[in-house]
């Protein structure tokens, strides 16, 4: 598998990053290099083996329903660039 | 439109009733001063973790088991990825591969048609997104982030119903059996409950239709007229030669039309990948045993036993299992009065009692009259110490908190059931006499005056005759 320069565009909307034209086709390099490590590792046979979804086999600790956290809303919003009236602003998003 | 075939799958989101929220320990009631309950975790800053709460996943465990679904021994969060200010990581945590329940399904009755099996894909846990408000803040939005992190039971059918009558079925059934399992408030003007809908047409047997995903719809009638919408929509649509695109729309509750939102295209592409964050959730046999053996008895099987045990008819059964509330108060009144007078109380809390609590503005909880007094009620009409019309006034003392008991209603207003035949008989001899014209129609063949004559006798007695009785005692004098 191999990604064109429209893929990395693509991508890069995506993910909300600017790459400019003169990065893509570098971008697009590192990607398809990144690509074929992982056509190296896809040679291993795996079949038999469950899949993982983590490297470490623990499971997930689980927290007690109870609520632990004050209203720090003002320690929070003071760093925060822009707010009124206990909101966070941000720039208009339409639907 | 015969020749066209509807096919409606939803995806309901309903908000868990845990304390604190899914990965935080901020508060989730609502309500609130907008961001006073959004800390570091939910406002996404640097650094912060997410950890899973308990109860979020014993509510998961919970509706697995009332729908009849396999609880998956470990299942995953992944991360969803999408760039909306009311998610301010830039990802909703959420199941993808291996959700935490999957199967499974609930029966459904359409109204005035037959019980239908709605198959459930899936039900996944997820994290709630904060509120966008676009109004008002110079052409800026405001943010808040209360809800964000709210636990969520995403919970998805199988294409397979048919119709928005089988659609708002399904979503009654699911919202009275959420409510029942006590997992969600199901208050849908909060937004606690919430429902997606996918529809498209197609032509009988043929492949399935584009789709298109109506949004947030938070009211049943809502839910049935955006989905007719836009099933007739669609159908001009096709019928115009013109080809349906996938998209998802809203529904605008004041020109009840459904619009395009945006192209799915590339919003769709969420990316989702396991959220290094979260280990695997591990739910062992023993866990669920334990919900299990603390789940209360699911109303499936208690219409079941009400119709069994008690006679009562699949209606009836129904229609007292619409809320765990009813149910209990139905069954404390039976409990009192015996399984023998089920009936009668069946038809005093369905008829009278709902009536009368419709028209306070009262939840069945909060009803001044007890089950225990509803019951003593129900007994002295059932052994003929009062007539059923006498039971209403009785009814009525009670609710007013004019009594303890039906008992002392009855002893301190004098309306015990006149048996005596002395002291009927001369009532029926005046009333008689009084009503000669009456008399001599019935005798010249007319019913009607007959019953006209019982209804004098139940007046002079102040309906204190057993009306079984003054016909008795009347036919008898007539006759003779």
């Amino acid at each position: 598998m191999s990604l064109t320069t429209d893929d990395v565009r693509r991508i890069a909307r995506l993910a909300r990053l600017e790459v400019s034209d003169a990065e893509t086709e570098h971008t697009r390099d590192q990607l398809n290099g990144i690509l074929s490590f992982i056509e190296q590792l896809q040679a291993v046979d795996t079949s038999g083996v469950t899949p993982m979804a983590h490297a470490v086999d623990v499971v997930q600790r689980l927290r007690p329903d109870a609520v632990t956290e004050a209203d720090r809303r003002a320690a929070f919003q003071a760093v925060a660039p822009e707010t009124e009236a206990g909101l966070y602003l941000v720039p208009q998003v339409i639907e | 439109m015969s020749q066209w075939e509807v096919v409606i799958g939803l995806e309901t989101h309903a908000q868990l009733q845990t304390r604190s929220k899914i990965f935080s320990g901020a508060a989730t009631a609502f309500g609130a001063e907008p961001n006073a309950q959004a800390c570091a975790v939910d406002i996404a800053l640097p650094g912060v973790l997410p950890v899973l709460n308990r109860e979020a996943v014993v509510c998961a465990i919970k509706f697995g088991l009332a729908v009849g679904a396999r609880i998956a021994p470990r299942s995953i969060f992944a991360r969803k990825n999408y760039f909306y200010p009311d998610l301010p990581k830039g990802y909703q945590i959420s199941q993808f591969e291996i959700p935490v329940v999957a199967g499974g399904g609930l029966a459904i009755q359409p109204e005035g048609g037959d019980v239908k099996f709605v198959r459930l894909t899936r039900a996944h846990l997820e994290e709630d997104a904060g509120k966008s408000l676009h109004e008002d803040f110079h052409g800026r939005t405001g943010i808040d982030l209360n809800r964000a992190g709210t636990p969520l039971l995403e919970i998805v059918t199988e294409p397979d119903m048919r119709s928005s009558a089988e659609a708002v079925a399904y979503a009654r059934a699911l919202h009275a059996l959420v409510r029942w399992i006590g997992i969600c408030d199901g208050n849908m003007q909060e937004g606690s409950f919430r429902c997606d809908a996918n529809v498209s047409v197609r032509r009988p047997g043929g492949p399935l239709g584009t789709r298109r995903e109506i949004k947030n719809l938070n009211s049943f009638r809502f839910l049935q007229a955006a989905i007719d919408y836009e099933i007739g929509w669609q159908i001009n649509e096709l019928e115009e030669g013109r080809a349906i695109h996938q998209a998802t729309v809203l529904f605008d509750p004041d020109t009840g039309e459904t619009r395009a939102m945006r192209s799915k295209e590339d919003a769709q592409d969420y990316r989702y990948f396991p959220d290094p964050d979260l280990l695997p959730l591990e739910i062992t046999p023993a866990w669920v045993d334990e919900v299990k053996a603390a789940l209360p008895e699911l109303p499936a099987a208690m219409r079941e036993r009400f119709a069994k045990d008690w006679g009562l008819s699949a209606y009836d059964a129904a229609t007292l299992t619409a809320t765990r509330e009813t149910a209990a108060w139905f069954e404390a009144c039976v409990a009192t009065a015996g399984p023998g007078l089920a009936k009668p109380c069946a038809n005093w809390v369905m008829g009278e009692l709902a009536a009368r609590l419709n028209r306070e503005g009262l939840e069945i909880g909060a009803s001044p009259l007890s089950p225990a007094q509803l019951a003593g009620l129900v007994a002295r009409i059932a052994d003929n110490t009062i007539s059923h019309k006498i039971g209403r006034d009785v009814f009525e003392a009670l609710w007013a908190g004019e009594g303890a008991d039906a008992d002392a209603v009855i002893a301190a207003k004098g309306l015990k059931q006149v048996t005596d035949v002395s002291a009927i008989e001369p009532i029926i001899d005046e009333v008689l006499a009084n009503n000669r014209k009456s008399v001599e129609e019935f005798r010249a063949g007319k019913e009607k005056a007959f019953n006209a004559l019982v209804g004098q006798v139940m007046k002079a007695t102040r309906g204190k005759a057993s009306p079984a009785q003054v016909n008795e005692l009347l036919k008898r004098k007539l006759g003779g």
